[in-house]
């Protein structure tokens, strides 16, 4: 096993009676891209502000390639930053702001020089050099920021909610961006995010974080697939929850609904007359039988939105509803509401939520 | 409508009087000190006065001094308060308001009982520390303009997210002072910098009672003893401090431009 990058142990951080921070631990690799999602408050912007040193750890230590770094001031800890409102210096040029790290770290023009070349490269805006920044757009200017924050080549690469304040289209160009240039120079990198679709979709692994805690790490694919607790399940994705009550733990044996189901495995830790809140994911669930799926419940059709090319069906079982999406087809008009109606899915996909 | 633009008119032209017809009858009067014929006789003896060359530059170098004591002192005091201690800033703005409040004369002889030449800090035992003694009095004095004009600059930026930025690149506070901030409230500071220069170059108070050779007590001296040189010297006082107004005006269109703030 490789040794951790960057290691957050134990770190805790109060603000007079608050804590926001409680007992955090993660171990990053080395050129690894992980990312801090949550809901406001949640502590992750905290933890990013406590391994970039503009807050102190009120316990624990943060250790960056075997350097216990949480005494440190920021300005000694080499370590990139990208903020959520650009940060630019409105002063200086493009290529100055670039150069900012440089001069500061006492690199001789002509290399500096060359640097800031080859970052404006990098960001495909070599012609923008002695631009300032109040005449480029939003989605520019956070790739200057970028820019700036890699050209002294730091350790670590931090982006506290970076596209946050860009419009949809250019967020997703630039979310590519950002991991592909992340990849190109293999730096590790923590970002922090509240937008799901932004972490899924470029991490290594995602850190869930709620209360100050990190309820979950994982890959995405574990994060959306195999939720560890409800409040991950609830927050990445959209999920169905119904109530349920064990009437055989042993063969994994539930009641929803007056309606038998069978779940993978035994139910460990249960006891026949529990109550347990149990997930599945809309795109785990169809509409009428199907082989492979062995499990279904019976219910009635509750509403319909033709989305085009995707026809959202909610079906209400007992006192819950079940959401599930269906593609449109020409041949088969969509279900009509009041029609009984079962759905599908296999036992494997139902998750207990703890 | 129309009526309202009428009497809109008509309050601007009494202000427009109240404000520029004692000043055009001073112009006026300054003219007249040779018998007969408007001329520029009084502004030819004030400008050839060798105590007006002198009184005047040293008060324009007690204004440098002042500038930059004001601009050494408040800018990090201010930006010190926007970043790390916010609820101190109704604290300070009071302090910095004292000096409107206080008369000069109660500041200066406050100087005097404790700056004498028997004190500790015996300012007045000598001529530079007199010399200095005013200029700290000077600073006092700018500093409800300075402080606002700064503050007021460094509203317009996002003060913490810039020196965090400054600060993860590297930088220590005297660049970030220095490289960062300051720049991006020049023009701020050149506003407070040109009121700080009005102020000090027609102050009387303290100059007078300092005994110090300044442009306040020349001014007043002159007044007391001719006729047409006080209103020439009165003009040419004006046109200086308007020159300072001017620049600010003139400075301010090439305020840097805000990230944040495209236009």
């Amino acid at each position: 096993m490789t040794e951790p990058f960057l290691s957050i142990q134990h770190v805790r951080k109060s603000f007079g009676p608050i804590t926001v921070v409680q007992d955090f631990n993660l171990d990053v690799e080395p050129g690894e891209f992980v990312s801090f999602l949550g809901p406001s408050g949640c502590g992750k912007t905290t933890v990013l502000r406590m391994v970039a040193g503009f807050e102190e750890p009120s316990a624990g230590k943060i250790v960056v390639a075997g350097k216990d770094i949480t005494r440190l001031k920021p300005n000694q800890r080499n370590v990139g930053m990208v903020f959520q409102a650009y940060a630019l210096f409105p002063n200086l040029t493009v290529a100055q702001n670039i150069g900012f790290g440089l001069k500061v770290a006492g690199m001789p023009k002509a290399d500096a020089d060359r640097r800031v070349a080859e970052m404006l490269d990098i960001i495909k805006l070599p012609q923008m050099g002695d631009r300032y920044p109040y005449q480029l757009s939003g989605g520019q200017q956070q790739r200057i920021a970028l820019a700036r924050a890699i050209a002294p080549k730091p350790k670590l690469l931090l982006l506290d909610e970076p596209l946050s304040a860009l419009d949809a289209k250019v967020r997703v160009s630039l979310r590519e961006e950002i991991r592909s240039i992340q990849k190109k120079l293999g730096i590790t990198t923590i970002f922090v995010t509240h937008d799901q679709e932004e972490a899924l979709s470029i991490s290594d692994r995602i850190a869930v974080m709620y209360g100050g805690k990190a309820e979950q790490v994982g890959t995405p694919f574990e994060i959306y697939n195999r939720p560890a607790t409800k409040f991950v399940a609830n927050f990445v994705g959209t999920l169905n929850v119904l109530e349920g009550t064990v009437t055989d733990a042993a063969s994994g044996k539930v009641r929803v609904n007056s309606q038998e189901v069978s779940l993978k495995g035994k139910l460990n830790g249960s006891k026949s007359g529990d109550t347990l809140s149990l997930a599945l994911r809309p795109e785990a669930i169809s509409l009428g039988r199907h082989p492979g799926r062995d499990s279904s419940l019976s219910g009635e059709i509750a509403e319909v939105h033709f989305l085009g090319s995707v026809i959202r069906v909610r079906v209400g079982i007992g006192g819950s509803t079940v959401s599930l999406d269906t593609f449109n087809s020409p041949a088969t008009p969509p279900p009509a509401v009041g029609e009984k109606a079962e759905i599908s899915f296999s036992s494997g996909d139902m998750l207990v939520l703890h | 409508m129309k009526s309202g633009r009428f009497w809109a008119w008509i309050v601007f032209a009494l202000g427009a009087a109240y404000f520029f017809i004692p000043l055009i009858a001073t112009v006026e009067f300054s003219m007249r000190m040779r018998r007969g014929a408007y001329s520029f006789d009084a502004y030819q003896v004030v400008l050839g006065d060798p105590r007006f060359q002198a009184t005047f530059i040293y008060s324009v170098v007690a204004a440098i001094f002042t500038i930059v004591l004001g601009v050494l002192v408040v800018v990090p005091a201010a930006y010190w308060i926007r970043l790390r201690l916010p609820q101190l800033r109704p604290v300070v703005e009071f302090i910095t308001l004292l000096p409107l409040v206080i008369p000069a004369i109660v500041i200066v002889f406050g100087y005097i009982r404790m700056y004498g030449s028997n004190s500790p800090l015996p300012f007045l035992a000598s001529e530079t520390g007199a010399n200095a003694l005013l200029v700290i009095g000077y600073a006092t004095l700018a500093l409800p303009y300075m402080y606002r004009a700064v503050d007021t600059g460094l509203r317009t930026i996002d003060v913490r997210t810039l020196t965090e930025a400054a600060q993860i690149l590297g930088a220590g506070w005297g660049t970030i002072i220095t490289r960062v901030i300051l720049p991006n409230v020049l023009i701020a500071v050149l506003s407070g910098a040109f009121l700080t220069f009005a102020i000090v170059i027609g102050e009387f108070t303290m100059a007078s009672l300092l005994n110090r050779p300044a442009f306040g007590p020349y001014l007043q001296n002159v007044g007391a003893n001719r006729a047409y040189e006080p209103a020439a010297l009165a003009i040419i006082a004006f046109a200086i401090t308007w020159g300072c107004m001017s620049l600010i005006q003139i400075l301010s269109r090439f305020a840097p431009r805000s990230a944040n703030r495209p236009n």
